[in-house]
């Protein structure tokens, strides 16, 4: 196949990837997406086949390892529950990385498969590409491997700090550009290698100071990252499709990343510098006198639930870990067998990653137009008679909107104290990630239910 | 004076970012997450540079560095294609078991 034939194919595959997330703009579309996504991967694949052309007996090896991957790839797709997606997606953004590493590696090795000239004078723009697609995709890697971790609960979601750490990490930035240009200069493969190391270290070093919480912006800016190597990988091959794909995954992750900030009313620099819930520990613990606190059983919120006409549930990353959505969707199915209206109210960072809810909740059957973003729903809690809250906290706290010295004030929250009466599920008192008091459980109209979210909405539904 | 290829593809470059930035603005909030596992999906289209890598070379001896590395990308970016699309295909499908229930 000649290499215009091929080049026009790329751009295709590339045009099928934009229709795909074009398609996600509702949920109508999205299949159709998707099914656009899958079109322009098989051409992309297929015209690699054909554009190389002359099969050597690697051809065999490469459908074997093909058929390996894609095997784990769909038992893990078949397998994974739903309430894991974010350390599933963390998990596959390090494999972005990791392979785009050994693209680099590859093409490093063995220029002329890729017309990229001949080890020891590789073409100077290939050189730079190449380092930028290795060293943004080892990055990629160990940050969601420590992403992965974190989330997955075998490392510790607390922010890990040291003295010097920016300073450090900024060394090392600037350590890898030095590298390149020493590596262009020289073509040495020895600076190529120290970039690599340098990378993998960075990416660790980026993640673990940043706090359990704050996942939704990291594995969205993980996301940007495998774009952006993607990309970078997409130049040195000179191949269009990678090239449009990367930009698209690139400006996706970061717009992602732009939003989760957004909801938590903080800088994108302030996220990734880390250390915020250390640093706010120590105040709550100090300010935080006994108070009285009024809690209830399951017969209390089921008589209160009852007795209202309008309900407003809000799901948190408690409701997740619990794997409550099922047992919550059959109470709600029950309260609306008794004419009670029911929504839902999502906060842009409730759970772990971007749309984390709403995918447990449709998970569990839930419409999705009886679920509602911040602005959509916010004035509607004056209203509502009984705000159910399970799981979330701290976008709830009122603390945000008129206590000045808290650490969360000026992010948005869902304005819960305005119902008539809020439920609020919980395991105990403890304060948020961000170890910040929440007001709202000492306020006269708030019922507190100490238990598992599961098990007390399961109960509530028997005493319905 | 001729124009290098490179800012071609610069240029397919910044406009896909642009292309990018508008598309997904107008992805719904309820579906964030399918669209961070679908991109997740398609930039495995680096599996394109990993096959090159694995068929690169001559008959004699395809055991190269470079040719096992294209093949570990290969399984690497194949892992996330079909789980990515999988993944994608079936979260996308809870969205649609709506109105049913009622």
């Amino acid at each position: 196949m000649s290499a215009n034939l091929s080049a026009i194919f790329y751009l295709i595959s590339g045009v099928l990837f934009i229709l795909a997330l074009r398609g996600l703009s509702s949920p109508e579309t999205s299949r159709q997406g998707n099914f656009f996504g899958i079109l322009g991967m098989v051409i992309a694949i297929t015209v690699t086949f054909f554009s190389v052309g002359s099969f050597s007996s690697g051809l065999i090896y490469v459908l074997i390892f093909l058929l390996i991957g894609g095997l784990i790839g769909a038992f893990i797709a078949y397998k994974i529950p739903m309430t894991a997606m974010p350390e599933l997606v963390a998990g596959f953004h390090s494999l972005v990385g990791l392979s785009a590493v050994f693209v680099a590696i590859s093409a490093f090795l063995n220029p002329e498969a890729f017309n990229l000239g001949s080890p020891g004078s590789i073409k100077l723009a290939s050189l730079i590409e190449m380092s930028i697609g290795a060293s943004v995709g080892a990055i990629t890697f160990s940050g969601s491997i420590i992403a992965f971790l974190k989330l997955q609960g075998i490392m510790s979601g607390s922010p890990i700090t040291f003295k010097g750490q920016h300073f450090f990490n900024a060394l090392l930035l600037t350590s890898i550009i030095i590298l390149t240009y020493l590596l262009c200069s020289t073509q040495s493969s020895n600076f190529f290698w120290m970039i690599l190391v340098v990378s993998f270290l960075i990416g660790f070093l980026l993640i673990i100071p940043i706090g359990g919480a704050d996942m939704p912006v990291v594995i969205s800016m993980l996301n940007s990252y495998s774009g952006w190597a993607a990309a970078g990988i997409g130049f040195t091959l000179e191949n269009s499709a990678l090239i449009i794909t990367g930009a698209l995954v690139g400006s996706s992750g970061a717009i992602l990343s732009y939003i989760m900030c957004k909801g938590m009313n903080r800088s994108f620099f302030n996220v990734i510098l880390g250390g915020f819930g250390a640093t706010e520990q120590s105040t709550s613990s100090v300010g935080k006198e006994q108070r009285p606190v009024k809690s209830g059983n399951a017969e209390d919120a089921a008589f209160l639930m009852k007795n209202a006409s309008s309900v407003i549930i809000v799901p948190g990353y408690g409701m997740a870990v619990a794997q409550a959505q099922h047992a919550l969707r059959e109470m709600v199915d029950t309260l609306k067998k008794n004419d009670i209206k029911v929504t839902y109210a999502i906060h842009p960072v409730a759970g772990r990653m971007p749309g984390h809810m709403n995918v447990l909740l449709a998970e569990a059957n839930v419409p999705y137009d009886e679920v509602f973003e911040l602005e959509e729903i916010n004035n509607d809690f004056a209203n509502a008679d009984v705000a159910f809250v399970i799981g979330a906290n701290d976008v709830t706290n009122p603390a945000a909107k008129n206590d000045p010295q808290s650490p969360i004030y000026g992010m948005p929250v869902l304005d819960v104290e305005k119902c008539k009466s809020v439920l609020f599920v919980k395991r105990s008192l403890s304060p948020g990630y961000a170890g910040i008091d929440n007001d709202l459980f000492y306020k006269e109209n708030t019922l507190m239910l100490f238990a598992d979210a599961k098990k007390m909405t399961e109960d509530i539904t028997k005493n319905l | 004076m001729e124009i290098d290829p490179f800012i071609f593809r610069l240029s397919i470059f910044i406009l896909s970012i642009f292309i990018g930035y508008y598309v997904v603005w107008s992805v719904t909030p309820s579906l964030h997450t399918p669209l961070m596992s679908v991109t997740n999906a398609i930039s495995s289209v680096i599996i394109v540079g990993a096959i090159i890598a694995g068929l690169a070379g001559n008959s004699d001896n395809i055991f190269t560095i470079s040719n096992i590395l294209g093949f570990l990308a290969i399984s690497l970016a194949a892992v996330n294609i079909f789980g990515g699309f999988l993944v994608t295909q079936r979260m996308l499908q809870m969205y649609k078991k709506k109105k049913k229930i009622k």
